[in-house]
């Protein structure tokens, strides 16, 4: 099984050739914005951190910029900043080119450079070299066992754990016999089904962490002194049918199939296991997203239940619909349906290769909903004060 | 595959999953263990949501998927709709 992607220098491949702007804090999200409107073929992000940030802290978004620069989808980064930040720009820019030097990386100061204008003019100059330089790269047949998977799930209703997560889970397995990664996240839907991922961890110290994690995560919801189901199932989660975290979290974790558990990572860690890896991330979307991301996932397929239209700027998000109504009713955001497995028209493993040849289909090009409709959701997760 | 009104995960759960609106006091038909079994629903039930299809009493762990999803807080009969009226989570009870 193979796909066409571009094969990088340094032997990593890309499924994207994207050009990302990337302020390195707060001050710099409007500037990239407009460096990016101003280029067809480059994309930003924003987020809200990068100054007065701590230890641990500062050095996770750290971690998180430089990961998005470094990530084999992106062929160009130009870094912004403010000029008087914590995280700034010239450090990160400095760390992706060491990290890889074939990259096209250049870093944008607006004190520096006169004001936003002036900052937007000179990253626009750029930026448009970059993507010339982009757009002349060529795709090359490459096996499918090289493929990192992000797998996810949100707005999630009681048809998740019946149709598209267990699809999902024959998509994992698939991608994993073929020797590729596969990514679980989000923590907090693991609560109550827990036992079930550490059983298939392939030794007792890996258990061992999934148990860690599981308890941390609920302990800091504990300190909050109130029932988790305040936040856990959402809303949206309880208007779908889903009345407890556990409830939710033994329909997640089917996304991931059966195959055993490598290894317990951190959020935004490395992903260089092959095979079934679960990354310490929050449940809130956006915030497990950017982690796989930042891990170096290369797609990720998210299935929902209520519907959710968000997507990685440099990860393409394909998602899948839980039932037939939402499909239909959310079609420009929606690209697979798993909710004939609800009406019986087809069963979990029909529409886990449907899932699997649409990833191959997305790795080679084709793009999902998320990315043509421009999303480029991003946010961080935060582990200390801001000061 | 024939489509169910609702669906049981495993054959030691109390409640099953109903994927269409159930209107009250209809028959809703599921398999258990490859035999078709009928509830009598007692009340409306939403797509995605559940049904007993045993008694629960107070107290009882309610099963999904084989597995504890919850534990009723007050007395639950055959037919009646398991949500967060009636169903109490276990886990990040930090109000207890």
């Amino acid at each position: 099984m193979q796909f066409k992607g571009y094969r990088r220098p340094d032997g990593k491949v890309g499924i994207r050739n994207q050009v990302l702007i990337l302020p390195s804090v707060v001050c710099a999200n409007r500037v990239a914005r407009g460096i990016s409107q101003a280029v067809a073929g480059t994309t930003w992000v924003e987020h809200q951190h990068g100054c007065t940030q701590l230890g641990a802290d500062a050095e996770l978004t750290a971690r998180v910029l430089v990961a998005h620069g470094t990530h084999p989808n992106v062929s160009g980064v130009i870094v912004i900043g403010l000029g008087c930040e914590t995280i700034r720009a010239q450090d990160i820019a400095a760390e992706i080119k060491k990290q890889c030097s074939y990259k096209k990386v250049a870093t944008i100061i607006i004190q520096d450079e006169g004001g936003s204008v002036k900052a937007i003019g000179s990253g626009a100059s750029i930026a448009r070299e970059f993507v010339g330089a982009a757009s002349a790269g060529e795709r090359e047949w490459i096996d499918a066992s090289e493929l990192i998977l992000g797998t996810e799930c949100g707005g999630s209703d009681a048809c998740s754990g019946i149709s598209a997560n267990p699809a999902l889970g024959v998509t994992s397995d698939m991608l994993i016999d073929a020797g590729g990664s596969v990514i679980l996240a989000e923590t907090t839907e693991i609560i109550g089904a827990e036992h079930l991922i550490a059983a298939r961890a392939v030794n007792p110290q890996v258990a061992r962490k999934c148990f860690d994690v599981i308890n941390a995560c609920e302990a800091s919801a504990n300190k909050m002194g109130v029932d988790m189901r305040g936040s856990q199932p959402t809303p949206g989660n309880i208007a779908g049918g889903l009345s407890s975290i556990e409830e939710k979290s033994l329909g997640c974790i089917y996304k991931a199939g059966t195959r055993p558990l490598q290894d317990v990572i951190e959020y935004a860690a490395p992903v260089t296991q092959k095979g079934l890896v679960w990354m310490d991330t929050p449940g809130q979307d956006i915030e497990q997203l950017t982690g796989m991301a930042a891990g170096g996932c290369h797609l990720v397929v998210f299935t929902t239940g209520r519907g959710t239209c968000c997507g990685s700027p440099i990860v393409p998000t394909i998602k899948v619909a839980t039932n037939t109504a939402l499909f239909e009713r959310m079609n420009d955001n929606i690209d697979i349906n798993a909710g004939t497995v609800i009406t019986g028209e087809e069963n979990v493993e029909q529409v886990g290769r449907r899932i699997f040849a649409e990833m191959l289909e997305v790795a080679s090009g084709k793009l999902a909903k998320a990315e043509i409709l421009g999303f480029n959701d991003f946010a961080i997760r935060r582990i200390g004060p801001t000061m | 595959m024939a489509r169910l009104q609702a669906i049981v995960m495993k054959a030691k759960d109390n409640v099953c999953t109903v994927v269409e609106l159930i209107a009250p006091g209809s028959e809703v038909e599921m398999e258990i263990n490859g035999e078709n079994v009928c509830v009598r629903a007692d009340e409306a039930i939403p797509v995605g949501h559940k049904l007993a299809i045993h008694d629960i009493k107070q107290g009882e762990i309610i099963m999904k998927y084989g597995e504890v999803i919850g534990r009723a807080t007050q007395n639950i009969r055959i037919g009646q709709h398991v949500h967060v009226h009636n169903l109490e989570s276990c886990r990040g009870r930090g109000d207890r």
